[in-house]
């Protein structure tokens, strides 16, 4: 991934993204010859004979000189090329990349709510399904479907240097899907219009060898650990009466699911929807003043006191 | 008395005597009735450009605001509230309150002009055409100045726009004013079809109406088609916020994607109609400074409609990422990228008629040349969205900002300030200053170039559409200041021409009839024109009445000093549709109050509704009701009479 502009789509890193890549460069050619071209006429056509004094208008006579519409014929018979070739390209790149991949390596479920991205990972028996946020992990190579739930109102994924956008609207189920071709993390972003927050509203595509990915697969599957001092026990009780009404922690009393899953937050690179780095520091601070680092986010200021704040702290970094 | 059934028209010279007798039937009221009451197509054409440009101002007034916050990342001027309220209101600004009407106010002023004619076909429609856009966008701005202006963009998608997310009354202001709006524009564009068939002078058959008549009538066809989808569209979502009808909503068996249908079916062939009457307005003064007439009349004419046509077949491509099936996608890519040649013939008739005629370099001559390069950055931008799979990636991204202001800026905006350059002559008698015109032009040209042409690669390098900050480490920064400074030299520019205007207004060089030795009728009359327009209704026998005899085209020549004298009563010559052979005395309403009382009837009706005071919404039905009344009152010299024909009739006179 281009680390300058992370979500440029003038690079690909995956299959889908990738097929449509040459047709993108074909058509910001084209279109930057045809400017090119026009200009270039436009200022000869101007500057051959042109009249500078404006009042000289009444003396310049009147003419009509022929052969103006072999200008027509011979310009759309040109523009008729790029076109035709642009239709067909359009045609089969749309059939190559539209469908989804007909036997999935893995299947995720998507549901991206105001402003934050909801990840379910399907599993052959329930207790292989689990729940994440904001952070995708794939294994390389291999085709990923991503079902996309509408959550509230409608948003769009988009992970440039793999896929194209794909709308999640609320009653209906949208199918998108994924293949990177290297390990790497890349820029996932909402795209659609979607309230105050929809600027910070990304997420993180982290493409992995088949091992990582299974050892990640283990450890998002296991349950929180227990609490096994004091404070730590302070902080989960903490946790459960002003976190669990929204988020899970699974293991623990905190069982909300109307806001990301807590259970291995610190697995994971960014917070707040790929907002602000994730490190004691920024949590902290987005604990208290969610309100002043996100205007309008659903989580409100904390508020935790003295005491709470070290112990719930020190309780969320367990959750790794 | 009750007058004759029919009566042959007199026929004579126009002459000073006449003229004195047509200025007694035509001349308003002065004073303050004078000024409420008018049915002068050329006062209200004035109005809607002035009212237009107001709104353009203070759209862009919104934009370099939000250009302050986006000019560096994770700024704070602006709250993420504040800041998507301003986006929207400046997309509903543009797009509705200044655009077409801005052009409405082109062609309200031009078409009587340009045809030989006394005014518009109904010239009470037309004023309240004007009183209801103007309310209805006081309406809008009084929802924005009370902290309740749109805040889900112009497109308002539901769920968002409902009330579930949008509580306040933002979106009821909007909806309602929406639809408010479009009764103005239905009933402008039902008075341009009539008065483009029946108003033209005897002579001006299809085949010679000036270029402005097809930009205009097609783009008016269109919103007769499509605004009342658009209309649609806002009534239900007001029933859905306010009564709780589930058109939109999921959960009980609606479709949130009926919204993106029917605003889209509205919102794309509204994108043409915004710009075709534009186009049109290039073609009639870029041949004037060329000194020759427009390359290809015909086919540029009949690709203006080809492209309305085809733009009906085109909305889906707004919607190529809401998860439609690939089969439907492609028929709609299909039709986008066959746009193209449609628009292809009017670059290639311009860039023909400059290099086959002599370019005299004028303000509005360069307006009209850049137009040229504008319309094909902005043209081959949309090419690219047309094709789905790219389309996928560029959609909602900055490349697709910076696409729309190509196309509304570059095909709207620039043919807008050239064709004030060139008509300002005929609107005040009085020429705009070349000098200060030059400065004007260049610098609005770097300056959107500056801010606009970088804003495709801020596209490419992801940025999305409709956000409030970004992060710094997104590669940004650079073009985002480049693209602020640029808008900050934009708005310079537009300072410049508001100073040329105001200038030009006072101390401006006199015009005469025909300052640019142009070819068609409105310059063959003074400047300004008396409030008849013409003594006598001419007689025309080719497209270029003024330029006949330099021209090979005219077999017979027109007679703009002789014709129909039509002075017994407010009158106008009406004429059949495709041949404009005179067929019919058109009898023309006094200035009257009635459209200024329905439009504040209407107004106080919305603003029942929109308050929910059923008390006020009977009020201003009963209001209107005692207007619309008065309007219709009969009134004797509103008989219309067929002109008895000075030959034995060749057919059955058809009455109306």
């Amino acid at each position: 991934m281009s680390s300058t502009t992370p979500l440029s789509y003038l690079s690909a890193a995956g299959d889908r993204a990738g097929t449509i890549l040459p047709l993108t460069w074909f058509t910001l050619i084209v279109s930057i010859v045809v400017c090119v071209v026009i200009a270039v006429l436009l200022y000869v056509g101007v500057s051959r004979r042109r009249v500078r004094q404006t009042a000289q208008i009444q003396q310049v006579p009147v003419t009509q000189a022929p052969g103006g519409l072999r200008w027509i014929s011979v310009g759309l018979a040109i523009s008729a090329v790029p076109l035709v070739i642009t239709l067909v390209w359009t045609l089969s790149a749309l059939a190559a990349t539209s469908g989804p991949p007909a036997h999935p390596g893995l299947t995720i479920d998507v549901t991206p709510h105001q402003w934050w991205w909801d990840i379910q990972y399907e599993g052959e028996r329930p207790s292989d399904i689990f729940n994440t946020a904001n952070e995708i992990h794939i294994p390389v190579g291999v085709p990923v479907l991503v079902r996309l739930h509408g959550g509230d109102v409608i948003h769009s994924f988009w992970v440039p240097q793999l896929s194209g956008k794909t709308d999640a609207i609320p009653g209906q189920i949208n199918l998108s899907w994924l293949e990177a071709s290297t390990p790497g993390r890349y820029r996932g972003q909402c795209q659609e219009y979607c309230g105050a927050e929809h600027a910070n509203m990304g997420f993180e595509v982290v493409a992995q060898t088949p091992d990582d990915f299974r050892r990640w697969r283990a450890d998002q599957l296991s349950p929180a650990p227990p609490a096994n001092t004091a404070a730590l026990q302070h902080g989960q009780e903490v946790v459960e009466f002003r976190c669990g009404l929204c988020h899970q922690v699974r293991g623990t009393g905190a069982g909300g699911r109307a806001a990301p899953d807590l259970t291995h937050i610190m697995s994971r690179r960014m917070l707040a929807a790929a907002t602000l780095p994730n490190n004691p520091g920024t949590l902290v601070a987005w604990i208290q003043t969610s309100q002043e680092l996100k205007p309008g986010t659903l989580m409100p200021d904390q508020f935790l006191t003295a005491t709470e704040l070290p112990d719930v702290q020190a309780y969320l970094e367990t959750l790794k | 008395m009750r007058a004759p059934d029919f009566r042959v028209p007199a026929v004579g010279p126009d002459n000073p005597e006449h003229q004195a007798r047509l200025l007694e039937l035509w001349e308003g009221e002065p004073g303050l009735k004078g000024f409420l009451s008018t049915v002068d197509h050329k006062k209200i054409g004035i109005r809607y450009i002035v009212t237009a440009f107001i709104l353009l101002v203070l759209g862009g007034i919104e934009s370099l605001v939000m250009r302050w916050q986006l000019a560096s990342p994770n700024a704070h001027v602006l709250t993420p509230d504040q800041y998507n309220v301003l986006f929207s209101t400046h997309g509903m600004t543009m797009i509705f309150l200044y655009a077409s009407p801005i052009l409405s106010g082109f062609s309200n002023y031009l078409w009587p002009l340009m045809f030989g004619s006394r005014d518009m076909a109904f010239p009470r429609l037309n004023a309240l055409s004007y009183w209801i856009y103007l309310a209805s966008a006081i309406f809008l701005y009084v929802g924005f100045l009370t902290g309740n202006g749109p805040n889900d963009g112009w497109f308002n998608y539901v769920p968002y726009a409902t009330r579930d997310y949008n509580p306040g009354l933002n979106q009821d202001f909007y909806s309602l004013g929406m639809v408010f709006l479009g009764t103005s524009t239905t009933m402008g564009a039902a008075n341009f079809i009539v008065t483009a068939f029946r108003t033209r002078c005897p002579g001006m058959s299809i085949n010679r109406v000036p270029m402005l008549l097809w930009g205009t009538l097609t783009a008016n066809v269109a919103n007769l088609l499509v605004v009342p989808a658009v209309s649609l569209a806002f009534f239900l979502l007001w029933l859905e916020r306010q009564f709780g009808t589930h058109f939109f909503d999921h959960s009980n068996g609606g479709q949130p994607l009926l919204w993106q249908h029917l605003f889209w079916m509205f919102g794309h062939p509204w994108v043409y109609a915004i710009v075709l009457p534009a186009m049109s307005m290039v073609s009639e003064g870029l041949p004037v400074f060329c000194r020759r007439p427009l390359v290809g009349y015909s086919v540029v004419a009949l690709s203006t409609v080809a492209t309305m046509i085809l733009g009906f077949g085109v909305w889906v491509h707004h919607m190529f990422a809401t998860g439609l099936p690939g089969l439907g996608l492609s028929f709609f890519s299909g039709a986008s990228i066959a746009i193209v040649f449609p628009s292809a013939v009017a670059i290639f008739a311009w860039l023909a008629t400059i290099w086959l005629g002599r370019p005299v370099i004028t303000t509005a001559f360069l307006y009209f040349a850049s137009m040229i390069l504008m319309f094909v950055i902005g043209g081959v931008s949309g090419f690219m969205t047309a094709s789905v799979p790219v389309d996928w990636q560029l959609t909602d991204t900055y490349f697709v900002v910076a696409h729309i202001h190509y196309v509304l800026i570059g095909i709207n905006v620039f043919p807008v300030l050239g064709a004030v350059y060139y008509w300002f002559p005929k609107m005040t008698g009085r020429l705009m200053d070349e000098r200060l015109g030059r400065w004007n032009f260049w610098i609005t040209f770097i300056g959107f170039n500056l801010a606009f042409l970088p804003m495709h690669l801020t596209g490419l390098f992801g940025m999305p559409r409709r956000v409030y900050t970004y992060g710094p480490d997104m590669g940004w920064n650079t073009l985002n200041m480049i693209t602020t400074i640029g808008s900050f030299v934009l708005a310079l520019g537009v300072l410049l021409f508001i100073v040329n205007v105001v200038k030009s207004l006072r101390t401006g060089a006199a015009a005469g009839a025909n300052p640019w030795d142009a070819a068609t009728l409105e310059w063959s009359i003074p400047s300004p024109p008396p409030p008849y327009n013409f003594g006598v209704i001419p007689i025309v026998a080719s497209r270029h009445p003024l330029w006949e005899g330099r021209l090979t085209e005219a077999t017979a020549t027109s007679s703009l000093d002789r014709g129909f004298l039509l002075d017994e009563g407010k009158e106008t010559m009406g004429t059949s549709a495709l041949d404009a052979e005179p067929n019919m005395i058109l009898e023309m309403p006094e200035d009257t109050l009635a459209p200024l009382l329905l439009t504040v009837g209407v107004s106080i009706l919305f603003v029942g509704l929109l308050l929910k005071l059923w008390t006020a919404v009977a009020a201003g039905a009963v209001v209107a009701a005692v207007a619309i009344v008065m309007w219709l009152w009969p009134r004797a010299q509103l008989r219309e009479r067929e002109p008895e024909p000075a030959q034995p009739p060749q057919r059955e006179p058809r009455h109306a």
